[in-house]
């Protein structure tokens, strides 16, 4: 435990060190501690009531007991197959959209440097509407065609900013005109697209859980359990990039080779969320913001971003169905909306506080 | 043999060559100052000396490796650095920005030891940045903010610290302060300092070795006193001086002759 110190001075805000007499020790924030704490709680309870939701309600309680193996038989196939994996892949992408944003904040230096504005998304959704308008494919093809448009798009950035590393400005530079290509490529192929497939593509690029299963939840789980511990062993890497790549250098921090490896972990994450449930929009921009301002660290919070992604997205699926019945809003409209007002009020907080 | 060289080395960004068949040594347990006029490639050996810019050619040997070949980490544990313009990370607080300096000291399963909390504290006290602690790095002046980057690097705990012009951006009363930290960090601990400074006054007046660097080629080393003559400087900075002792602590102090002096030697050479 942190000495109480000599001279009067208030001990360091909330930090607390947990040390054992083998010399390991252990440095934990109280309060970003208990606000991933909060997040869980609140993830959880969203993912509850979020699969009592739909044409056939099913209260909290019984969700419970079924999800525990006790609930009768009727109610366990709603639950089990039908709307638990749909909640699973929220909280996967959210979890995924959190974490992807906060890296690519992070290295970018960057609070607007997110995968959605980089043209993470939109070369993903390129590579969606490739597989739907060229190809008429299946619902299994146009996944892995946004996975493979995602993954290309995260590559040719990199690739263009680098020079001798990749630095934050010329990340985001290259990142927006790589946007703009995506943007022009997937307009010129909906225009293509005749009234049904155009009809299919728009659904896909709102970003939706509408009738994702199984399938989908354990790639995504796999992937997690791979790049989450990945990205977390080299977090404290991260945090000294932050103070300029010299000086990070100068520490003892391999800069190049934790930031391309995280860069590659971002990439992976936000693809292969957005290959499952479609560019769901702003997620990626505000979970890490939302966090930060919660936990009141600097540094890049990944872990309680990772939360506040689950948590938004599962509570934004909740009310979309809540506001407009099942099956009816695609979810990345609600994030869309949510988002869009969040930016705009930082934007006028920020400038009351006279820092923009 | 000293801790730190460059030997014959060879610095350049992508094709622009600074420096060829460079050679320095760090005295140790200096305070070492290298001046030179702008773009004479002083920050670039300093760079180079840090492992920030590996030499084309030639090596850099820290205690006998070259310097590349080492783990970071342990480079680390020795050799610390300042760089000219370090980023401190939105809503940081001192305290945390000093802890930032022990990075290399941790591991995943030693994040906080005692050890680095006693450091920490000790860093502060000797810069004078104790009792801003628990305040934001944004909040502070100048001064303040340089004097929580040293300690910052202080907090590294290397015998060797080096330091990118510390007193840029700084009010003649705070670069002075600076200096005087610098000077007593290096008598009292005995850590090799090595500066790169603009003003040669102060140059003269701080460093017990001086490196006078022209065009990528070192001009002369040594004691201040010993060097620092009018020719020197004529030679290196293109500026006709006298050179009188500083009244204050003996050094050699630089008088640029005046205008109308410089402007009669320039028409007469003409």
């Amino acid at each position: 435990m942190k000495t109480a110190p000599k001279n009067g001075r208030r001990p360091v805000r909330g930090s607390r060190a947990l040390r054992t007499p083998g010399g390991l020790s252990l440095r934990l924030d109280v309060r970003a501690l208990v606000v991933v704490a909060l997040l869980l709680v609140a993830a959880l309870a969203a993912s509850v009531v979020l699969i009592g939701t739909g044409d056939f309600p099913i209260p909290a309680g019984d969700v419970v007991r079924t999800l525990l193996g006790d609930g009768d038989p009727g109610q366990e196939f709603i639950v089990n197959e039908l709307r638990l994996p749909r909640v699973l892949v929220g909280l996967l992408v959210g979890a995924s959209l959190g974490l992807g944003g906060a890296l690519f904040q992070s290295i970018s230096r960057n609070p607007l440097g997110s995968p959605d504005v980089l043209g993470l998304s939109q070369g993903s959704t390129a590579g969606a509407l490739v597989v739907i308008v060229l190809m008429s494919g299946s619902a299994t093809e146009v996944t892995v065609g946004a996975l493979v448009g995602g993954l290309a798009t995260g590559a040719a950035i990199y690739l263009l900013a680098w020079k001798q590393g990749v630095h934050g400005y010329r990340l985001v530079l290259v990142g927006i005109g790589v946007n703009a290509v995506a943007v022009a490529v997937n307009g010129y192929l909906l225009t293509k697209a005749d009234l049904v497939d155009a009809a299919r593509a728009v659904v896909w690029m709102t970003g939706s859980l509408n009738g994702r299963g199984w399938e989908q939840v354990w790639p995504l789980t796999l992937l997690c359990a791979v790049l989450v511990p990945l990205v977390l062993a080299n977090a404290r890497g991260l945090r000294m990039m932050e103070m300029g790549d010299d000086l990070s250098h100068a520490l003892g921090v391999r800069v190049e080779r934790v930031r391309a490896l995280l860069m590659v972990a971002a990439v992976l994450l936000t693809a292969a969320a957005t290959a499952a449930a479609g560019p769901v929009a702003f997620v990626a921009l505000i979970a890490p913001q939302l966090a930060r301002r919660l936990t009141r660290l600097p540094g890049p919070n990944l872990v309680p971003s990772l939360c506040m992604g689950a948590t938004l997205l599962v509570a934004a699926d909740w009310a979309s169905q809540r506001a407009f019945g099942a099956d009816q809003l695609p979810v990345g409209v609600v994030t869309g909306v949510v988002g869009g007002l969040y930016l705009l009020w930082l934007l006028v907080a920020e400038r009351r506080a006279g820092r923009i | 043999m000293n801790r730190l060289s460059a030997e014959d080395v060879t610095l350049a960004y992508d094709q622009r060559v600074i420096a060829e068949q460079l050679s320095v040594e760090i005295p140790d347990h200096s305070f070492t100052v290298i001046v030179g006029p702008n773009a004479c490639g002083k920050s670039t050996l300093l760079r180079a000396l840090s492992r920030m810019l590996k030499p084309s050619q030639g090596r850099v040997l820290l205690d006998g490796q070259v310097i590349q070949s080492m783990p970071a980490k342990k480079v680390a544990r020795t050799l610390g650095l300042l760089p000219q313009s370090s980023i401190a990370p939105d809503g940081i607080t001192v305290a945390d920005l000093v802890g930032r300096g022990r990075y290399p000291h941790q591991g995943i399963l030693r994040q906080w030891s005692a050890e680095d909390e006693r450091v920490v504290e000790e860093s502060m006290r000797q810069t004078g940045v104790a009792e801003l602690a628990d305040r934001y790095v944004d909040e502070l002046s100048g001064g303040q903010r340089q004097r929580v980057w040293i300690a910052m690097a202080l907090a590294q705990q290397t015998p060797l610290l080096l330091l990118d012009e510390p007193t840029t951006y700084l009010d003649i009363q705070h670069q002075i302060d600076v200096l005087d930290l610098c000077a007593e960090l290096h008598e009292t601990q005995g850590r090799t300092l090595v500066a790169v400074l603009h003003d040669l006054n102060h140059a003269a007046r701080y460093a017990t070795h001086l490196i006078a660097l022209k065009a990528g080629k070192v001009v002369a080393e040594g004691a201040p006193a010993d060097i620092v003559t009018a020719e020197l400087v004529e030679e290196v900075f293109h500026l006709r001086c006298q050179i009188i002792e500083d009244p204050e602590t003996g050094t050699p102090l630089v008088v640029p002759a005046a205008r109308k002096a410089r402007a009669r030697t320039a028409a007469d050479a003409s």
